[in-house]
């Protein structure tokens, strides 16, 4: 497709054309009466269009594919229905500060307004869980706002935006012009830190005994793993990585302390709990990580650098705020380091407490499960350690995410693909599709719980179509595993609404309805076998059906509201009151 | 977006009701209205009261907000209403500044009760925008505190119905919002070329 400035073209076209020119790739969507006419250009395009089955779907591989390769994820979907089911994948993007551009049907405008066939107020249904949205009413306009939609997606801090065009726009005949720049004055996102700021928090940096990095999704978003690793390494300073955050510090990494939170590692919990400095490095004190916040990290002072001035001060106040990029600010951290070259506290105290609390209170799981099944613990450590860490992973919501999230030995940055924030169960097979739609080369690795697995596998469809092979790894323990928990945990074991059933559906007969290779895994001996076997498939999406141990629980814990200083600890291995 | 402090400890200045009088320039854009009501609604912050209106460019618009909250959250909703695309500034008026509301007030008033009610008019300087053998509306403009005493000595006569707007503001001397916006842009400048 090539068009010159001032050549006739219809809105369709010039949106399609525009999309060409912010360099898109790949487009998951589906099609339907409003948005059709955009399917027509899309013939001509070099952008490869991924027909899902949902638009839950296609929303969750657009957030999928932008966390595992770093760009900006599209989707499609027609007006009403289509567009409304987008709105959970738009609400997780939200969250979790996703680069997605979601671009909407919408009845012709003269319709607007009058409860037409398939009309949905899109702009204002998607209002609170976008970065900014559009209805465009005029073809004139779409180039300008597909750059300023661009533009304001992937830029400050990311975050998914939607653009809503009438039938009749992409209908209607107008001239191709693309603009050289947006015109946004209310928007000019800083990326370096005040030299002042900067200057104070280096100075508490330098006097603390024991600094604590609490990295979060910034840094991935921001590309700053390695200005985190210098400066952690510069600085002598531990780190923790928050769910957002895995693969920012490789966990093998001797400052590494793994993840806090919910259900972080004693180590990461703690040492929050016991810093006299939290350098907060694109993160947002999420009740998930700080637990009780009149609790939280009672001795720090805090440093908190974020891109978004209303996250500085919002949970906790800081005693120095830094507004600007991770990126740029940890290097302006590192470069005021150097100049001042201050005389530090000795951190070994510090260090050789933490290692203590590492070697005493590790993550651990039983070397067998009650039943005989297997341990989910032990199915996500050996996908972790026979990938050895190289591929992309994915999960669901529950307990299988922070399984993994614990297990998996995270080597990377943009290694790691969940949903954080608003914690979307089903967001992990299409998820995963995305990921392995813009990491090609990589595998991808989905280690899914058999709830979410049912929201959303109609995706298998597009995998075999589409040739997106992912592996798929379902933690069958029949239940919805982290409702158990808490009902086992906090309402006295009396079990309601949980129960899926192991057998139902017959995951091995699903997977080959789908076109995918389906095993079943029963005895413990089997699970490397297995997870080897998947790793040599790489023409097909293969699903594994792990039978897992129902009455697993995932620790350590910190209860909801519950103070960080509480966490439960397993007890088959650790006393009341670790 | 602008920046305001970059080190968070400024304190917030206090309205003498116990609440912020923020004016907020914005993008004359559809929908802006709503984006701002929602951001208020989900974050759950309270608006006293709100007036928009077009301003001296007519590309943008002028709010009028009063809201009342805390120190801390007050930073929380600046910011907030910061981040929203559409808004181009945000800035809290002293309380010195300039600020009326508008209110029309229709009473009870028959022949025996009309000079009466045109006296205590007069003394709040408001304006008979109608006049009926059994009823006066009167138009007066004014603090919130002046058109509340207003309505106080009218109140026995009868009052059958009363309009009032929210409150609009504009800071004293010859400083505007827009020359505190033009100077955090400079600032912020400079801040990126330094660094």
């Amino acid at each position: 497709m090539e068009f010159k400035k001032g050549d006739k073209l219809t809105g369709a076209q010039s949106l399609i054309y525009s999309l060409e020119q912010e360099g898109v790739r790949h487009i998951f969507g589906i099609p339907g009466g409003t948005i059709l006419p955009a399917y027509d250009p899309l013939i001509d395009s070099s952008i490869r269009h991924i027909l899902c089955r949902h638009e839950q779907g296609a929303a969750h591989a657009a957030d999928g594919y932008a966390q595992a390769g770093g760009k900006p994820g599209v989707c499609f979907a027609t007006s009403g229905p289509g567009a409304t089911n987008l709105v959970t994948g738009l609400a997780s993007a939200w969250m979790d500060s996703v680069p997605m551009v979601a671009i909407t049907g919408q009845v012709n405008t003269f319709a607007i307004g009058g409860d037409a066939f398939q009309e949905a107020d899109v702009t204002g249904i998607t209002l609170p869980v976008t970065k900014h949205n559009w209805l465009v009413m005029d073809a004139h306009d779409i180039p300008q706002v597909v750059k300023e939609a661009f533009y304001i997606a992937t830029t400050g801090r990311p975050g998914p935006v939607v653009i809503d065009i009438p039938k009749d726009v992409l209908q209607a005949t107008t001239e191709w012009w693309y603009p050289d720049d947006v015109d946004l004055p209310g928007y000019r996102p800083r990326s370096f830190g005040d030299p002042r700021a900067v200057r104070r928090a280096v100075e508490l940096i330098a006097q603390a005994r024991k600094p604590l990095v609490y990295a979060g999704g910034g840094i991935i978003k921001s590309f700053a793993s390695d200005e985190l690793r210098e400066f952690c390494e510069l600085t002598h300073v531990p780190a923790v990585t928050t769910l957002m955050a895995r693969g920012a510090l490789p966990d093998d990494h001797p400052l590494a302390l793994g993840m806090p939170g919910m259900h972080g590692n004693y180590t990461a919990v703690t040492s929050m709990q016991e810093a006299d400095l939290l350098i907060a490095l694109g993160t947002r004190f999420d009740d998930r990580v700080t637990g009780k916040l009149s609790s939280f990290a009672p001795h720090a002072k805090i440093v908190h650098v974020d891109i978004d001035p209303s996250e500085i001060g919002k949970n906790r106040q800081p005693d120095v705020g830094v507004v600007g990029n991770a990126k740029h600010v940890i290097r302006q951290f590192i470069e005021e380091w150097k100049r001042t070259k201050p005389q530090q506290p000795d951190l070994s105290p510090w260090l050789a407490q933490l290692h203590e609390w590492q070697q005493k209170y590790p993550l651990r799981y039983p070397d067998e499960s009650s039943n005989g099944q297997l341990l989910p613990q032990q199915v996500v450590d050996t996908i972790g350690r026979v990938t050895n860490g190289d591929a992309v992973y994915a999960s669901g919501v529950g307990q299988h995410q922070m399984f993994a999230s614990q297990y998996i030995r995270f080597k990377k940055p943009n290694s790691w693909v969940n949903s954080g924030g608003v914690g979307a169960m089903g967001y992990g097979v299409p998820a995963a599709m995305g990921a392995k739609v813009a990491r090609p080369d990589d595998d991808v690795w989905l280690i899914d719980g058999d709830g979410c697995f049912q929201m959303t596998c109609q995706e298998l469809a597009t995998m075999t179509t589409e040739n997106i092979p992912v592996k798929i790894g379902i933690l069958n323990n029949a239940y919805l595993g982290m409702v158990r928990q808490w009902q086992e945990l906090f309402y006295d074991g009396r079990f309601s609404g949980i129960y899926l059933g192991q057998d139902c559906p017959d995951y091995v007969k699903l997977a080959e309805a789908y076109g995918a290779i389906g095993f079943r895994v029963e005895h413990p001996e089997e699970v490397e076998p297995v997870v080897e076997k998947a790793q040599s498939i790489t023409d097909r999406t293969v699903v594994i059906d792990f039978r897992c141990d129902p009455a697993e629980k995932c620790y350590p814990m910190v209860p909801a509201a519950a103070s960080n200083d509480d966490i439960i600890m397993d007890p088959r291995f650790f006393g009341e009151g670790a | 977006m602008v920046i305001r402090d970059a080190l968070y400890d400024a304190p917030a200045p206090r309205g003498r009701r116990g609440t912020h009088t923020l004016s907020v320039l914005v993008q004359n854009k559809p929908g802006v209205l709503a984006r701002i009501a929602g951001m208020f609604a989900r974050r759950g912050f309270n608006i006293e009261s709100l007036a928009v209106g077009p301003t001296e460019d007519e590309k943008m618009s002028r709010m009028t907000i009063v809201v009342k909250v805390q120190a801390k959250p007050l930073t929380q909703v600046v910011s907030q209403l910061d981040k929203l695309i559409n808004v181009i500034h945000v800035e809290e008026l002293h309380h010195d500044a300039v600020e009326r509301e508008l209110m029309l007030v229709k009473v009870t008033a028959g022949a025996n009760e009309r000079s009466q009610i045109l006296e205590i008019a007069d003394i709040f300087r408001a304006k008979v925008a109608d006049v009926h053998p059994e009823a006066l509306s009167l138009e007066a403009t004014g603090t919130p505190e002046k058109l509340a005493a207003l309505v106080e000595l009218l109140r026995p006569y009868g009052i059958r119905e009363l309009a009032q707007t929210g409150m609009v503001a504009i800071s004293r001397g010859k400083h505007t919002i827009e020359d505190a916006y033009q100077s955090l842009m400079q600032q912020e400048a400079e801040l990126e070329d330094v660094s």
